[in-house]
C-alpha cells in the first residue's frame, strides 16, 4: 500500500515542537541537578559508618536502580494519590526521574571516589594541606575526570526517558507529538520528527560535553 | 490515607497478573537472545573491521539508541500498519526490542573481542589452528567472559525496559497492573505488588553481576 507523506502538517505545528523540546531538556536539565545534590548525600551515606544512613541510601540507590522507570512515574503519578499527594504530570515525570538519578548516580560518585587510592589523600595531608584544599585540588579533580562519562551517559538517559511523559500526560517532545497527531493523524510524520529532534537532542549533548570535557581536562581524559 | 487491606481485587485477578508477568518474561528473554546472538554478530564484524565500516555501522546502531525507545516502538508500528503489514502487539514489540538490545550488545561485545591481546591470537594461529577456530576456542570464550558483568547489566536494562512494549497494547505486567488499577482504583497497593517483582528479579543478577565483577578485578 502506498502511503502519502503530509508534511507541511507537521510544520505547521514546528513552533508547538519546538517548545515542547524546550521543556524535554528543561526537565532533564532540572532531573540531573536536583538529581546530583541528592547524588551526593546518598553517596556519602552509603560510605558512611553509621547504619541508618547506610541502610536508607542503600534502599534508595538500589530501589531506583531495580525497577523499571515507568513503574517509578506511575508510582508518582498514581500512587502517590493514596496518600493525598496529586502531582501534575509535570512533576510527577520530573520527581520520578529525578529519583532514578539520584540513585544511579550516587552509585557513579561513590564507584568515583572510592578509586582513588587513599595513599593520596594521606601524602597531601602531610604536605600540609587542609582538608578543604585536599578534596578542592587532589580528590575532586580526579574524580570528576573519572565519573564526567558516565554522568553525561546519565543526562542522555534522563532525556530519553523523560518521553514517558507520553504515558501520564505531560507536555514534553513526546507527549506534545501525541497531542499533535491526534489532531490530524498524521502519527508517522510527527513521530518521526519527534525521533530526530531526540536524536539531534543527544547528539548536541554528548558532543557539547566531549568538548567540556576535553577544555577542562587540557586534552587528556 | 487510602491504604486498606479490603480491596475489590479477586483471586480471579491472579491469572489475570500471571498472565501479564509470563508476557513480560517472555518478550524479555525473546529480546534478550535475540539481541545477544544478533548483537554478537555485529560486535564481531565491528571488531574485525577497519575503522570506516566500524564507525558506520556504529552510527547507524546509534540511532537506537539515541531516540527513546517508546518513539521507535510507536514509528515501528505505525509504520508497518501504514504499508498494510500490521503485526501483533508481540512480534512488533520483539522486534523494536531486539533491535535496541542488539545495539547494546554489539559495543558489549566489541569490547569484549578488542580485549583478547593480540598476542594470543597470533599465537593460537601460529600453533595451526584455522581462523575460525581462532575465533571459536580463543577469542569467543575469552571475550565474552571479560564482558559478561555488562552483558547482565544490559540484560537487565532490556527487563526493565520491556515496560514500555506496553504502548503499542502488548499486556505486560505493567500494563495489565493499570488496568486493574483503572477497576479497583488502588494504585499504591498494586504498583507495589509490580514494584516487588521487578525488584526480586533485577536486585540478585544486579548482586550477581558485582559480585562476578570483584572477582574478575582481582
Amino acid at each position: 500500500m502506498e502511503y502519502e507523506y503530509h508534511w507541511n502538517i507537521v510544520f505547521d505545528k514546528m513552533p508547538e515542537l519546538l517548545n515542547a523540546a524546550f521543556v524535554t531538556l528543561h526537565v532533564s536539565v532540572l532531573s540531573m541537578l536536583v538529581g546530583i545534590i541528592i547524588a551526593v548525600f546518598l553517596a556519602l551515606g552509603k560510605m558512611s559508618d553509621v547504619k541508618v544512613f547506610n541502610y536508607l541510601s542503600g534502599t534508595w540507590i538500589e530501589i531506583a536502580r531495580n525497577t523499571p522507570a515507568l513503574f517509578q512515574i506511575y508510582m508518582a503519578y498514581f500512587g502517590l494519590g493514596a496518600f493525598g499527594i496529586h502531582l501534575s504530570p509535570y512533576f510527577a515525570v520530573l520527581s520520578a526521574l529525578i529519583f532514578i538519578n539520584a540513585g544511579y548516580l550516587a552509585e557513579t560518585f561513590r564507584g568515583g571516589f572510592l578509586s582513588i587510592p587513599k595513599t593520596q589523600y594521606s601524602a597531601s595531608k602531610s604536605l600540609g594541606m587542609s582538608k578543604v584544599q585536599v578534596y578542592r585540588y587532589i580528590i575532586l579533580p580526579q574524580m570528576f575526570r573519572k565519573i564526567h562519562y558516565p554522568m553525561t551517559n546519565q543526562f542522555v538517559w534522563a532525556i530519553l526517558m523523560s518521553s514517558l511523559g507520553i504515558l501520564v500526560g505531560m507536555s514534553e517532545l513526546s507527549g506534545e507529538t501525541q497531542r499533535l497527531q491526534s489532531l490530524s493523524f498524521r502519527t508517522l510524520e510527527f513521530f518521526m520528527v519527534a525521533a530526530v529532534m531526540y536524536y539531534i537532542i543527544t547528539k548536541f549533548i554528548l558532543i557539547s560535553a566531549d568538548l567540556i570535557a576535553k577544555k577542562m581536562f587540557k586534552g587528556d581524559i | 490515607m487510602g491504604f486498606s487491606l479490603f480491596t475489590p481485587l479477586s483471586w480471579n485477578d491472579s491469572s489475570f497478573i500471571l498472565a501479564g508477568i509470563l508476557n513480560t518474561v517472555y518478550i524479555s528473554v525473546v529480546a534478550i537472545v535475540i539481541g545477544t546472538i544478533l548483537g554478537a554478530i555485529v560486535g564481531f564484524i565491528r571488531a574485525e573491521s577497519n575503522k570506516y565500516v566500524n564507525m558506520l555501522l556504529g552510527s547507524v546502531l546509534d540511532i537506537s539508541r539515541s531516540v527513546p525507545l517508546i518513539i521507535q516502538l510507536i514509528l515501528f508500528t505505525t509504520y508497518i500498519g501504514a504499508m498494510g503489514y500490521p503485526l501483533d502487539p508481540f512480534i512488533a514489540g520483539s522486534i523494536v526490542l531486539s533491535i535496541y538490545t542488539m545495539a547494546f550488545m554489539s559495543e558489549v561485545f566489541r569490547a569484549g573481542f578488542e580485549s583478547v591481546p593480540p598476542s594470543m591470537i597470533t599465537a593460537s594461529r601460529s600453533l595451526g589452528m584455522t581462523y575460525w577456530q581462532t575465533v571459536r576456542y580463543v577469542r569467543l570464550p575469552i571475550g565474552i567472559r571479560a564482558v559478561f558483568p555488562s552483558w547482565l547489566g544490559v540484560a537487565l536494562s532490556v527487563i526493565k525496559d520491556s515496560a514500555l512494549v506496553s504502548v503499542i497494547g502488548y499486556m505486560e505486567l505493567l500494563r495489565t497492573s493499570e488496568q486493574l488499577i483503572s477497576r479497583t482504583q488502588q494504585p499504591l497497593e498494586i504498583l507495589i505488588g509490580v514494584g516487588i517483582f521487578y525488584f526480586i528479579i533485577s536486585y540478585p543478577l544486579s548482586l550477581y553481576g558485582k559480585r562476578v565483577e570483584r572477582k574478575m578485578a582481582l
